[in-house]
């Protein structure tokens, strides 16, 4: 096996070749194990090039694979082919599929939802992130996102707060945290699920490993939910995935003239369904050509419970959008000088918080 | 023959008395200045020459020794022309060596023989006073300037003619005394805080921040109006007294920034220095070390817009200052104190492009670059800013607004009570405001009640707010706590003042 395994790796190292080229490659001649024993030739007649032969048999690679292998064994990293029963089994038909995962916890069997969307998110992307996971993972969907900051860190935190499995898809090494103030998080993920990336342990986060690792997050998934997103949002390169993929693209409506809604409010334009609440979600499911059952349905609460009239009248206030002190004092009709004192009471059970511009905004 | 006439040099803002020795005797014609003068004073013997000839006075040809004594101290500018005109005059027998006696002299002199404006010359009138002179003499310009030093009288000259045939008794001039009168300005400043629309919390903070001195920090998107609050700061600070009046005066005196009709500068100083200022202009410096903008701000504000533009080493001269509340500049021979006690107040924007968290408009920058602009200010200049606070964009209903907003009279009203209190009860400890507070009085005098307490502690757990933010918390929250006229801290106004720590917070959105 470990042998195998090996073979896996090298091929999935060698650069500039399609995948699809090595899959087929592996197909005909019947197994990993003959690439590594077929003729020069045949391998040239596949699509490999004189550089790629060399480079399989290359010294730098064998050793590249064994630090590979030992970095794995030593921080508890499972290296998963797509062959392997662990594999996700959507992720298989995508065009582009990666031939070894690095996988930290084990990846769940269920269906798998996708929500992604802006780092810079406002107060309402996030609620709205974490309140959807939450209702998703309580009918046992899998959430899978990024682990970015802004609405990927909400849509992980909604559904592990409702005791549910979400997968993080890495565009860095799993051995690394990034961002680094989601070490707790990540932790938390890896025991209900899994956080899995195609690059090996120790590849730091690059700017251009991201766009790969979004068609991944929308091909493990049944579809994709783009919360909050700008015009030039990553998260929209999820949805194009999500398309190319023949996934469902759905969409969270915003003000049209909130620059983190222009993304989303464009989806929808363009035909991406409109999600108002997690019921649409598998509602569309239930239509779809992958067999989706639905289960238990619940609803999350707005934690209200232990709060003041007063502190109540505020949380409506900011569910509607970020507000200013100022703004906040003449909508609820509080005086300005009480205001404080009620809205770090609010602050300090987590359930607003102050952005750097000084909006206050209600992160559920 | 020999003469000696009284007049006053400056080392910073202290004047010490200087006589300028003349020597008239025969030989080859030629006029010497001894006694380290600067160029300035060199360039005086073509102007005392010009100016003798053109009033109408003979110039002795014949060997001419100048000395300013005491000899070992370096003398500059341009106040010691008068006098040595005048010095000359006496030695060439035309006017008597008595009538010069009692009298502080100093002018500049142009070459027509009339008499100059000179810069420090209210500096020099105090040091004249307290070296026991009775009578100066200084230039027309000045005489306004120096008409509120007690004690002496002031004979104001036009010309070098005039002078001299006041001390020849032709033609005495007359002279004009301290005037009592003494009114803190209170319409000089044309800014008024009914003019801010909205902002009803940033206004609350500079209230704040005002009552107690505190230093203040504020961070908005562009246009939000944080220039426009910071103007209008020093309009509610309290009234002057005479002596900081005083003191702000001697400073634009050396500085030659004095306009000549005013006598006493009456409205505290707004500075702000554009980021691209050096270090040495911002502390002061100089081979004459002259006061820089942190003195200029003395016993008023220093604004300093768009403070992560100004570079780390410009700001960390800063501390200092801040700290002890005067600067010294030291050069080899001597060094120079200048008072600088002012409220610093400073503006940024959230980042760079300025719209970070303001979803109606993109934010340019990266996310790293987003998060990293603020926390280039960290460390210890912003260990000395008590109050940060956010400043909303107005949204334009808000700008339509006709409702009347509180003028910037009444909420002085209201800091001119709480500085009261906190004068009253600092009166044996040396400070007199709550932002000066330090170590043990902190403990002394910042009692919170039970509830407060256990805010502050639940804000620390949870918020993550450093160990250095604790006392300034409490310091804030003292003089919340003095604008309510509440002798203990409670909860509300711990609740207040950490709502004015939001760098402390996280900075991310």
């Amino acid at each position: 096996m470990d042998r195998e395994l090996e073979y896996w790796l090298k091929l999935s190292r060698i650069s500039n070749l399609r995948t699809t080229n090595r899959i087929d490659l592996i197909m005909t001649l019947g197994g990993v194990k003959n690439v590594f024993e077929a003729e020069k030739d045949v391998l040239l007649k596949a699509g490999f090039t004189e550089q790629h032969y060399k480079d399989l048999y290359s010294d730098e690679l064998n050793q590249d694979i064994k630090n590979t292998m030992d970095m794995c064994s030593m921080n508890d990293i499972k290296i998963i082919p797509i062959s392997h029963d662990e594999y996700p089994e959507m992720l298989k038909y995508i065009p582009d599929p990666p031939l070894v995962l690095y996988v930290r916890g084990s990846i769940p069997k269920a269906n798998a939802v996708a929500i992604v969307g802006s780092r810079k998110a406002s107060g309402y992307g996030i609620e709205t992130a974490f309140k959807i996971a939450s209702e998703l993972a309580l009918s046992d969907l899998v959430i899978v996102s990024g682990m970015a900051r802004g609405i990927d860190t909400a849509a992980h935190s909604g559904a592990l707060d409702e005791g549910g499995k979400t997968v993080a898809v890495l565009g860095c090494g799993v051995d690394i945290v990034y961002p680094p103030e989601n070490s707790n998080l990540m932790e938390r993920i890896i025991k209900s699920g899994a956080v899995i990336s195609e690059y090996p342990p120790g590849i730091p986060p690059s700017t251009f490993n991201f766009p790969a690792r979004n068609r991944i997050i929308s091909g493990i998934s049944l579809g994709t939910l783009v919360v909050e997103a700008g015009l030039k949002s990553g998260s929209l390169i999820t949805a194009n995935f999500a398309l190319e993929q023949g996934r469902d693209v759905y969409a969270v409506p915003g003000n049209i003239n909130n620059y983190n809604s222009f993304g989303t409010n464009r989806l929808i334009k363009d035909g991406a369904k409109i999600v108002l609440n997690a019921e649409d979600i598998m509602d569309e499911l239930s239509f779809g050509t992958v067999p989706f059952e639905r289960k238990k349905r619940g609803k999350v609460k707005i934690r209200t419970t232990g709060l003041g009239e007063r502190g109540r009248r505020i949380i409506s206030a900011l569910r509607i959008e970020d507000l200013y002190d100022e703004e906040l004092s003449e909508k609820t009709q509080i005086n300005l000088m009480d205001l404080h004192e009620i809205l770090l009471d609010l602050e300090l059970r987590g359930i607003i918080k102050k952005n750097i511009t000084g909006k206050y905004m209600y992160i559920s | 023959m020999f003469s000696r006439v009284s007049t006053c040099g400056l080392i910073g803002l202290d004047g010490f008395h200087i006589q300028v020795e003349s020597d008239i005797s025969n030989g080859i014609p030629v006029f010497d200045i001894v006694g380290l003068a600067d160029t300035a004073v060199k360039e005086a013997r073509e102007r005392v020459k010009a100016a003798i000839k053109n009033s109408g006075f003979e110039y002795p040809i014949k060997r001419i020794t100048v000395n300013l004594a005491p000899a070992d101290t370096r003398k500059e500018g341009s106040g010691f022309d008068l006098p040595l005109a005048l010095s000359i005059l006496v030695s060439s027998g035309i006017i008597p060596q008595k009538a010069t006696d009692d009298y502080m002299i100093a002018g500049e002199l142009a070459l027509d023989g009339s008499v100059r404006h000179s810069s420090g010359m209210l500096c020099k009138a105090i040091a004249a006073m307290e070296l026991g002179f009775k009578k100066l003499m200084v230039p027309e310009e000045n005489a306004n300037e120096v008409s509120v030093v007690k004690g002496l009288k002031i004979y104001p000259v036009k010309s070098l003619k005039e002078a001299a045939e006041h001390f020849t008794g032709v033609n005495p001039v007359q002279f004009k005394a301290y005037e009592e009168v003494f009114i803190p300005s209170l319409h000089m400043y044309c800014e008024d805080f009914s003019d801010v629309k909205g902002q009803k919390n940033a206004k609350r903070a500079l209230e704040v921040a005002a009552s107690g001195g505190h230093n203040l920090i504020m961070i908005g998107s562009p246009g939000s109006g944080k220039t426009m609050l910071a103007r209008r700061l020093p309009g509610i600070l309290p009234d002057l007294s005479f002596e900081e009046a005083l003191e702000i005066t001697k400073i634009y005196s050396v500085s030659g920034l004095i306009n000549q009709k005013t006598a006493l500068i009456r409205e505290r100083p707004f500075r702000s220095p554009h980021h691209t200022v050096s270090a040495a202009s911002l502390v002061g410096g100089g081979s004459n070390p002259k006061p820089g903008e942190v003195s200029l701000a003395h016993n008023g504000v220093l604004f300093l817009d768009e403070i992560p533009e100004f570079p780390r080493r410009t700001l960390d001269v800063l501390r200092q200052p801040i700290e002890d509340g005067v600067t010294n500049i030291s050069r080899v021979n001597y060094s120079v104190t200048y008072p600088c006690k002012f409220m610093l107040v400073a503006a940024a924007n959230p980042c760079k492009c300025g719209y970070y968290g303001d979803f109606t408009k993109k934010c340019t920058c990266s996310f790293r670059d987003a998060e990293n602009y603020l926390s280039r200010l960290s460390g210890p200049l912003m260990d000395r800013i008590d109050i940060h606070i956010q400043v909303p964009t107005l949204k334009y209903t808000e700008i339509e607004n006709e409702k009347a907003e509180e003028s910037s009279e009444e909420i002085k009203k209201r800091v001119n009570r709480t500085r009261k209190i906190q004068q009253e009860r600092y009166k044996t400890h040396g400070i007199y405001c709550n932002a000066h507070l330090k170590g043990s009085m902190i403990k002394q005098f910042c009692k919170v009640d039970a509830k407060g307490k256990k805010i502050l502690r639940n804000a620390f757990d949870s918020l993550n707010l450093s160990a250095r933010a604790y006392d300034r918390i409490l310091k804030v929250a003292r003089t919340i706590a003095d604008m309510d006229l509440s002798e203990d801290i409670n909860s509300k106004h711990i609740s207040e003042a950490i709502q004015y720590r939001a760098l402390d917070r996280a900075l991310r959105v």
